[in-house]
């Protein structure tokens, strides 16, 4: 199918942005960010592919150096935003950790220092 | 420029190490001459950019045939303008904290010092990846500052609905981005804008469009994507509300009119994009505005009206006309200076008194002088007073708009700066000077548990350096309505920045750019003046409404719809999530319904 | 809002966003399609530079302000957390005694692949020009390949061993050393973060120029943030406490 990855990925930002609505725990909002970030991550690793055989972009001894790879682009994109998001996230963590130091929850629910 | 952003880098990498073992003046002398470093830099490349463009290929990938691999950064006049506003602000915003602030170790000051990196990097950029890295990287250290004080419960709170839903909208731009790549398979702003030139807008384009400009404007608080404003602000030390009200919302609606002037400008009709933003500025300034009429926490009730006046700001960028837009820019920098000084003083009266609650500070702060002349200098500058900065530009926006055939552009501009204004000026009024009723709680928002504890308890004297901040803040809003020929100048920077074509030719292929239109009206006029006055004259009548309200029985009509305004406000991170879809569905339909 | 005013308003939002999407998706070039106008280009400028990881080209030398923006915002993430995971004024940080059985066969496969992960990673960060990985990558595999000694040991052996004060100076020299290194090409090559260093073949280790030394900058502050990240998080769960109980 022409279009089953992007699908695949579309599906699951809005899987994790579902995640976050119905949320009952801060914790588990926070993963489901990074749900929604691994489906944006599939968006640009599926942008990027290439049928017929095109082979990584790292050239070596076995691979002279030719254009018949998969964007190296997206692949550089993508790797260092996992490596910089799992440190956003734990900054997230961190606060929801002191939420609950603070408040003794971390049920979005019950939090309601912020109303009005 | 990137010479900026990588010594603010450095410098904060330094402190964030050795913070702990210096004494602390070592630290805000570094963290304070590092920045005025950046804003000397800041000043030389606006002088360098003139009224043209400057741009650097970073990496040495200077474009051959119109092709290129690298990044460029580039500074037109407006960009570099915002580079000079976001330097100084942290500047003073750095001095501010000096006696305020209990900073751990080197952390806070190089939290600030990333935040202004980030800022600089996105405004200088000219690739839409590269905005996108620097835009999360003003996030991260945004979330970090916002929930400092970990010991208060509302600034972690704040802090966390802060970060969800921004970095939500960074990833929601990020896919924007990677559905264009698909499509243009290029990244670099110039270059997208030549490959969408005349090009039918599809449903991919719309579809990016939405998802790219999502990110902005959740950053720019615009409505449905406001709500994290609020509590973010009402939490964060003073010092970094500056930073937020005066410089990282409006940064959110510059992402917004860059990428949409050199990407979009050729493929997406101007008409359907200045409806859309239209409604969507005066939404937004008229929540921001009625939520700000019914606070009672000085911090929150400024940040709404930061959101009322991001709304006017979104009007005159939407008339797409370099009017509009010159008029936004001087309207932003007089209130970035006010708001500024408000946001200072609010951290003072805090460290003094140790509430910013209207009821509680019911006649306290009556003997402090100078403060309450500056806070209503300050107050009536963002109602609007001549020759205020904001006054300039209000008046230059509320003609363009009128011009533009909204003719309920300026009556808009009035009533929504009266309204705040009059706000803002009714606590001052009960803080310093005792006046008016004693407010009844039904009539306001709840209170705000867990006030923020500065550990610098202030008696006696105001510091210099703290006043020396808010004077210089506010009377920087004061110079941007005086300074001759800023007006006009503001007005070039703005043709520079609608002019996207001239952009990805100069930037790619070396073209020169275009003449510049003749002298623009872009001054002082009689309408304006008088504009101004009656928004001055209609806040203190929203003023004394305030302090009198039991005696003005038809007020309580209002009453009803407030309070349901209010509690739609609930601080619920799923309810910010779902506005955010609604917010999106609500552009997808007004981009995309009038071009199907 | 109650929940289900909530559920029905992201219905509405997410229905009308999803049909977007799917329109949007049906005009993308199809799956696997070949054109790639970037790859185009950025093929053969990586190949001029000699870097045959055309992925650490990009990174490095290409679109190297990307990653420095990235990097940076690493550092900014890790100096955040620590900022707001420090012990408040009512807590203090106490001993823990070596509690907790892990299973022989648990210790043994941990102390086994402990210099096992170590050594890939580094070489994984070394040959970051060569082969597939660079500075990230390596950082994240040297990072929790130490604290398999946490799986396999127990906490206080892993804080023996992990002087938490250096690797905090390792994040920031990482950090910072991107930028000198950009500063430096700056200065030498009349832009910021060029290549100023001697290229040679393709495919060798010592062959890419600048990409090699920032992949190598990129891995220890990557190694440094999430240690210290780590460490942060376990001193909250593990040794911070309220009061003196």
């Amino acid at each position: 199918m022409a279009v089953y990855a992007y699908l695949v990925a579309g599906y699951l930002i809005l899987a994790g942005s579902y995640g976050i609505v119905r949320s009952r725990h801060l914790v588990h909002a926070i993963v489901c960010l990074s749900v929604a970030q691994a489906g944006t991550y599939v968006l640009l690793i599926a942008v990027g592919y290439q049928r017929g055989g095109a082979t990584a972009p790292v050239f070596g001894s076995t691979t002279k150096p030719n254009k018949h790879v998969v964007d190296p682009v997206v692949q550089a994109m993508t790797l260092t935003d996992i490596v910089v998001s799992a440190t956003v996230t734990a900054l997230l963590l961190a606060l929801a950790i002191q939420i609950n130091k603070r408040h003794g929850t971390v049920d979005p629910d019950d939090l309601a220092a912020l109303r009005g | 420029m990137p010479v900026m952003v990588a010594t603010c880098v450095i410098m904060a990498c330094l402190l964030a190490v050795v913070g702990s073992h210096l004494p602390r003046w070592v630290v805000d002398a570094l963290a304070i001459l590092t920045m005025l470093g950046v804003t000397g830099g800041a000043v030389a490349v606006l002088h360098e950019t003139g009224s043209g463009r400057l741009h650097v290929w970073l990496g040495g990938w200077t474009p051959h045939e119109g092709v290129s691999v690298g990044i460029p950064f580039v500074a037109d006049p407006m960009s570099a303008g915002l580079g000079v506003l976001i330097a100084a602000l942290t500047t003073c915003a750095l001095i501010f904290s000096w006696r305020y602030l209990d900073a751990v170790g080197g952390h806070f000051h190089a939290l600030m010092l990333f935040f202004a990196a980030g800022m600089e990097g996105f405004v200088y950029s000219g690739d839409l990846f590269d905005m996108v890295v620097f835009f999360e990287l003003m996030g991260a250290a945004a979330y970090a500052l916002t929930g400092f004080h970990v010991e208060d419960e509302s600034a972690v709170e704040g802090g966390l609905n802060f970060g969800l839903v921004n970095s939500l909208g960074a990833y929601l731009s990020l896919s924007g981005l990677a559905l264009l790549y698909a499509r243009v398979g290029q990244l670099g702003l110039p270059q997208l804008g030549d490959a969408l030139a005349h090009h039918k807008p599809d449903a991919l384009v719309v579809v990016s469009f939405v998802l790219v400009m999502t990110g902005f404007m959740v950053k720019g608080a615009l409505v449905p994507f406001h709500f994290w404003l609020a509590d973010a602000h009402a939490v964060a030390p003073a010092p970094v509300c500056v930073l937020f009200s005066g410089v990282m919302v409006e940064l959110g609606l510059y992402g917004v009119a860059r990428v949409f002037f050199t990407v979009y400008a050729g493929t997406i009709p101007e008409d359907d994009i200045r409806r859309a933003f239209v409604l969507i500025g005066a939404v937004t300034a008229v929540v921001g505005a009625a939520m700000c009429a019914g606070q009672r926490h000085l911090k929150r009730l400024l940040a709404f009206s930061t959101i009322a006046h991001m709304g006017l700001f979104t009007m005159g960028f939407a008339v797409l006309t370099s009017d509009g837009v010159g008029g936004t820019a001087v309207y932003v920098m007089g209130h970035a200076g006010v708001k500024a000084a408000l946001f200072l003083i609010a951290g003072v009266l805090l460290a003094r008194y140790r509430t910013i609650d209207e009821l509680d500070l019911y006649g306290v702060a009556r003997g402090q002088r100078l403060t309450a002349v500056l806070f209503f200098l300050a107050a009536l500058g963002l109602a609007g007073l001549p020759p205020f900065g904001t006054a300039l530009g209000k008046s230059i926006a509320e003609d363009a708009t009128s011009v533009a055939g909204y003719d309920w552009g300026p009556a808009l501009f009035v009533a929504v700066s009266a309204v705040t204004g009059g706000a803002v000026l009714r606590f001052g009024a009960r803080a310093f000077l005792g006046l008016g009723d004693t407010p009844d709680p039904a009539n306001l928002a709840e209170a705000i548990p867990g006030e923020e504890q500065p550990e610098e308890r202030l008696s006696g004297r105001t510091p210099i350096t703290i006043l020396f901040a808010v004077v210089v803040l506010l009377a920087g809003g004061f110079a941007v309505g005086v300074i001759p020929g800023l007006g006009s100048a503001t007005a070039h920077a703005a043709e520079r920045l609608i002019d996207g074509t001239g952009y990805s030719g100069q930037v790619l292929a070396g073209q020169p750019p275009a003449p510049l239109l003749p002298e623009p009206a872009a001054a002082w006029t009689a309408t304006g003046v008088w504009l101004g006055l009656l928004s001055v004259v209609l806040a203190l009548a929203v003023a004394a409404a305030g302090l009198w309200s039991r005696r003005l029985r038809w007020l309580a009509a209002l009453t009803p719809a407030m309070r349901r305004l209010h509690r739609v406000h609930t601080g619920h991170i799923g309810d910010y999530v779902a506005w955010l879809f609604a917010g999106m569905a609500l552009l997808v339909a007004l981009v995309g319904l009038p071009l199907v | 809002m109650t929940r289900l005013t909530r559920l029905i308003l992201f219905a509405l939002g997410g229905t009308v966003m999803a049909v977007a999407f799917v329109l949007a998706a049906l005009d993308l070039p199809h799956f696997g399609t070949s054109y790639h106008p970037y790859r185009d280009l950025a093929v053969p400028a990586a190949v001029q530079h000699h870097t045959a990881n055309v992925v650490s080209a990009v990174n490095f030398d290409q679109r190297a302000i990307d990653t420095f923006g990235e990097e940076s915002i690493l550092i900014a993430s890790v100096v955040g957390a620590a900022a707001l995971l420090r012990p408040s004024k009512e807590e203090t940080e106490r001993l823990v005694p070596d509690l907790g059985r892990t299973l022989q066969s648990t210790r043994l496969i941990g102390y086994v692949l402990l210099p096992v992960t170590l050594v890939i990673g580094f070489d994984v960060v070394l040959h970051g020009g060569v082969t597939p990985g660079g500075g990230f990558q390596g950082g994240v595999v040297l990072a929790t390949g130490l604290h398999l000694l946490y799986v396999a040991g127990s906490y206080p052996a892993l804080d023996r061993l992990r002087p938490v004060t250096t690797f905090e100076i390792a994040d920031s020299v990482g950090a910072a050393g991107f930028a000198v290194i950009g500063l430096i090409g700056l200065a030498s090559t009349g832009a910021f973060l060029g290549d100023f260093l001697p290229q040679g073949a393709l495919g060798q280790i010592v062959s890419t120029g600048t990409v090699q030394v920032l992949s190598g900058v990129v891995g220890v502050e990557v190694v440094g943030g999430m240690v210290v990240l780590l460490s942060r998080f376990f001193e909250q769960e593990i040794t911070v406490q309220t009061g003196d109980d």
